[in-house]
């Protein structure tokens, strides 16, 4: 692939550093290997002069053979455009990269995740402690030489399935009948359970704390994991003076399903169906973000009526997405179910459209590299129209009149959660999230993918960054969807739907590629590595709701407790995402 | 007026609530525990309640609905049942968790494999339900099944499923897929009679 | 299941009365009043919390079987829905509120992760099956099993209820039920009734190494 064209800017820049900073020649690579030490001075002229202020995706790569690591930087302008892709490599033995949590926010989650999975150190992190496993976890999972204990091959499919196929169940096999294993040597008996000190430590650690004046008492609050105002199994500790959080911290990892390593495992076609899974709510966005990004390494388009099916799914998806999630947040205010089973009817009746076409309700597995896995049927195209033309914006109308001007919804959301554009640029926040805050950043508009340009709809954005106003985004975002979908549906071409025929192998040339798509939650993105094999090297997912948790700290300091509950809600997390 | 907006909401509660009992009204007898009934609940147009009532009456699923896979088997007008299946070993390949597992027979004389697998299992506990055996597999072999009232006291004991639980006749498959399998016994007349043609030639 | 399912059979009831009117044994009467009125406990793992909450909503709607009322409290929860992937930082608190949970207690496992490992089993932080932990009652397949599916699960689950007898049934008997250890997270999961196991595993593993060690060291002599 062809290095983008840069602004004079950015090349002024880069002659700067001339030595420091060198284009990564690898075939199929893309952007720059920037040496360790001027990474720090490098980001911030990035950052500063360049105008690429929003770092949306920090990923690590274990390059086993050539004995190195390396740390993959995505920056963005907000103004839109492609990506400026940046690297840091380092040795296998001792990783240590410097840390760019503090130029930009965005990167502390996910380098925490970094070190939790590979093991990478980061220099001048806040904090950094493991994020998706717990401490004391032995070894970094995603190191290419860390094997799990039902480890049998590297890559699928598994010779013992076929052609002797003798069944057996994992643990059975396993001296220890499970899923476990231990270091050698190790004694339990002598094991001291850290639990979370590490936490509390992180979370009363407070600068300006020792400061003169009064002293109150401080106490701590845990939220969940199993709490019916945590969207699943999401933990939260909370350090109180009196209903005042003075800090929060949030604990992730209760669904962390190992997505990443299985993927890496997994054939490409092999991880459609596990894309459905990440956030289950919107199964046809994961499905539409990891084609973009296996086709971007492919290089192959798929054929007109596939893009306008994937369109029309992708902004069912949404409409689902975003009437949940407004029910979900009533419900966080108290109100007990009744949006919730509004929002849940109209689900239903697109989940019907969902199971006719792809089989499934939830997780509809219905993409393929090059197309869709199956045409709509006649009957259901006409239930099709009667949702988008007549039940879903009287129904989007009623849950307007319903809502909107509701005083108490408006006594608890306006002015609760705010986040300043600043702060939600640099925390790396995106979607509605990021909307809600007078950013109109919209992958659809900003780097258009699939036939997004063609289509006729506004960029959603309010100027006041308060949860109410994010209600107010999601709520025009379903018009919006509606609107396409209408457009849709009416210039729906007629044509093949799949490139060629689908086929299970599929051939992927070495390289590496970014895909992402703007999902209901916000960018979705897929950093995959390809080393020619039939399964990719690095299969890495950015999901929204990963990132947009950072902003729920900022948010929520210096508010009541209750209030932290509904910035949650806002937030708008799917565990099944967060932790992967 | 404060106040005003939250009647409002309640106001369209109670809407909702009063448009079932005028949709049951007009509905009649027809509403509820008929296949029409059902329809017309699920139909885009209804307005009040969309309960199905689970299980004096179920909600249809479409054809294209996937649960656990099964195999197909036809049925020889003299009653033998013979599997589809010729352990080609694609299904266990794309598998995604890699829960199907085969035994390939081989011919005690010549040391070939034979068409018919010897052992076929599937680990519903691992099954994802992606359909993906069933899209790639080259003789409409396996497919996927409807049935999902498949709830258990013992896993161990049932949720491993071999040759005998999982095949399931040709006529099962044509009634639970008509559309598919009206097109595929296209496909394979036509194949057949282009063979016939080959070998007339 | 009505007055009439309830009557036993053999005792004719004038049919002034019918409707009115059952015979029947205690352990029937009092299971047909647990069996309409078991509360789940609100607490979803992962997708198919989804489908369980879609059980509850609008369209499949479980409180016509008198389970509307979803507990977020252990103590006044009768059903434990393990609804999706139980991984191994959220087993310790999955046995702690099974074990806070007062009983008669069920469990019913949904989806193909919480019966057997699912999809994600072959990951390194999956427990293989709930049941490793926590006794379970009913198994519901699937991935996602539909709400239909789940409610299948719940009539399978009242079908056990219905048959039990007080006489039997554990949480009568004068010997109280222990409590099931709390799992403890080491440097991998660790059940405290395996801890001899897991340290013979290891040192087994140390000794192994050691014979490799030498044996290459040995090859590497030879050479």
């Amino acid at each position: 692939m062809t290095q983008q064209v840069l602004a004079k800017q950015v090349q002024e820049v880069f002659a700067r550093f001339s030595d420091g900073v060198v284009e990564d020649q690898r075939v199929g690579y893309q952007g720059y290997i920037v040496a360790p030490e001027h990474l720090l001075d490098f980001a911030r002229a990035l950052r500063d002069e360049c105008g690429y202020d929003y770092l949306t995706t920090v990923t690590g790569v274990d390059y086993l053979a050539d004995g190195k690591m390396e740390v993959v930087y995505h920056a963005f302008k907000t103004l839109g455009g492609p990506a400026l892709e940046f690297k840091v490599q380092t040795n296998r033995q001792n990783p240590i990269v410097p840390s760019l949590a503090l130029i930009y926010p965005s990167a502390e989650l996910q380098e925490r995740e970094i070190w939790d999975l590979f093991g990478i150190r980061f220099e001048g992190h806040p904090d950094l402690r493991r994020i998706l496993l717990w401490e004391g976890f032995y070894g970094h999972p995603l190191r290419k030489d860390w094997k799990e204990p039902y480890f049998e091959e590297v890559a699928k499919p598994f010779k013992s399935r076929f052609p002797d196929g003798k069944v057996y169940r994992a643990e059975d096999k396993h001296p220890l009948k499970d899923n476990i294993d231990f270091p050698e040597g190790f004694d339990p008996a002598k094991w001291e359970a850290e639990g979370d000190a590490a936490l509390y430590k992180a979370l009363t650690n407070i600068p300006g704390a020792d400061e003169p004046g009064i002293k109150t008492e401080q106490i701590i609050l845990n939220f969940g994991p199993q709490h019916p105002s945590t969207h699943g199994v999401f933990r939260m500790a909370v350090l109180l003076d009196g209903e005042t959080i003075v800090n929060l911290k949030h604990v992730l990892g209760y669904l962390h399903r190992n997505h990443e390593k299985i993927g890496e495992r997994n054939t490409y076609i092999q991880n459609m169906p596990f894309t459905d899974r990440l956030d289950y709510i919107t199964s046809m966005s994961n499905n539409f973000g990891y084609a973009v990004a296996v086709e971007k390494l492919m290089g192959i388009q798929p054929p007109e009526r596939a893009e306008y099916l994937r369109v029309m799914m992708a902004e069912f998806t949404r409409v689902i997405s975003h009437l949940m999630s407004i029910g979900f947040l009533l419900n966080d205010l108290g109100a007990f179910f009744t949006p919730m089973m509004y929002a849940l009817e109209e689900r239903e009746m697109i989940l019907d459209v969902f199971e006719a076409v792809s089989g499934s309700r939830m997780m509809c597995n219905y993409f393929r590299f090059g197309g869709v896995a199956h045409d709509v049927p006649d009957y259901i195209f006409d239930k099709i129209k009667g949702l988008v033309f007549e039940r879903l914006p009287r129904r989007v109308d009623e849950i307007d009149a319903y809502l909107t001007k509701n005083e108490i919804i408006r006594a608890r959301c306006e002015g609760v959660g705010v986040l300043t554009p600043e702060q939600a640029i640099a925390l790396g926040v995106s979607g509605p999230l990021l909307r809600g805050s007078g950013v109109p950043y919209d992958i659809r508009r900003a780097e258009p993918y699939s036939i997004y340009d063609r289509l006729d709809f506004d960029v959603v954005f309010t100027e006041h960054g308060d949860v109410y106003d994010r209600y107010l985004v999601r709520l025009e975002e379903i018009r919006q969807s509606i609107r396409i979908l209408q457009q849709v549906v009416k210039q729906m071409p007629e044509g093949p739907i799949q490139i060629g025929k689908s086929t299970y192998q599929v051939k992927v040339p070495p390289g590496e590629a970014y895909g992402r798509v703007e999902a209901p939650k916000g960018e979705l993105g897929f950093y995959l590595v390809s080393d020619g094999k039939p399964n990719p090297y690095r299969y890495h997912v950015r999901s929204p709701s990963f990132v947009n948790l950072g902003a729920l700290a900022p948010m929520s300091i210096g508010s009541k407790v209750a209030d932290a509950v509904v910035n949650l809600g806002s937030i708008d997390i799917v565990l099944g995402e967060v932790d992967r | 007026m404060t106040g005003l907006a939250i009647l409002r909401g309640l106001w369209i509660t109670l809407k909702r609530l009063i448009m079932t009992y005028v949709e049951d009204f007009k509905g009649g007898k027809n509403r509820y525990y008929t296949s029409e009934g059902i329809e017309a609940r699920r139909d885009y147009r209804v307005r009040g309640a969309i309960t199905i009532q689970y299980p004096e009456e179920k909600l249809p699923v479409p054809e294209r609905f996937r649960y656990v896979p099964f195999l197909v088997y036809d049925e020889t007008p003299d009653g033998e049942r013979k599997l589809r299946c010729t352990s080609c070993g694609i299904c266990a390949r794309v598998c995604p968790p890699q829960c199907i597992w085969i035994v390939r027979g081989t011919d005690a004389n010549t040391g070939k494999p034979i068409p018919t697998p010897l052992a076929f299992y599937i680990d519903v506990d691992v099954c994802m339900n992606c359909g993906m055996c069933a899209e790639f597999c080259p003789f409409d072999s396996i497919k996927m099944d409807h049935d999902y009232e498949i709830a258990t006291y013992d896993r161990f004991a049932h949720h491993i499923f071999d040759l005998e639980k999982l095949a399931k006749s040709a006529a099962y498959y044509a009634k639970i897929r008509p559309t598919d399998y009206a097109a595929e016994e296209a496909v394979r007349r036509e194949k057949a009679a282009k063979a016939a043609q080959k070998t007339e030639a | 299941m009505g007055v009439e399912d309830l009557n036993l059979p053999g005792y004719e009831i004038p049919s002034a009365m019918k409707g009115n009117i059952a015979i029947t044994t205690l352990d029937r009467i009092y299971n047909w009043c647990r069996q309409n009125s078991v509360w789940p406990m609100m607490f979803g793992l992962a997708c198919c919390a989804f489908e369980m909450i879609c059980s509850a909503a609008s369209r499949f709607d479980f409180s016509r079987f008198g389970m509307e009322v979803m507990r977020p409290s252990p103590r006044q929860a009768d059903l434990m829905l393990v609804s999706g992937t139980v991984t191994k930082k959220m087993i310790p608190q999955i046995v702690r509120l099974y074990n806070q949970m007062s009983e008669p207690k069920y469990v019913l496992a949904m989806g193909s992760c919480a019966c057997g490992g699912g999809p994600f089993k072959e990951g390194y932080s999956v427990v293989s099956g709930v049941d490793k932990f926590i006794p379970v009652d009913v198994y519901v397949p699937g991935c996602p099993p539909t709400p239909q599916a789940l409610l299948h699960g719940f009539a399978v689950l009242r079908k056990k209820i219905e048959n039990e007898s007080i006489r039997t049934v554990r949480w009568y008997r004068k010997e109280a039920v222990p409590e099931i250890p709390i799992p403890v997270l080491g440097p991998d999961l660790m059940d405290p009734r395996r801890y001899a196991e897991i340290k013979a595993y290891a040192a087994e593993k140390a000794q192994q190494r050691e014979q490799e060690a030498a044996g290459s060291l040995n090859e590497g002599g030879q050479a």
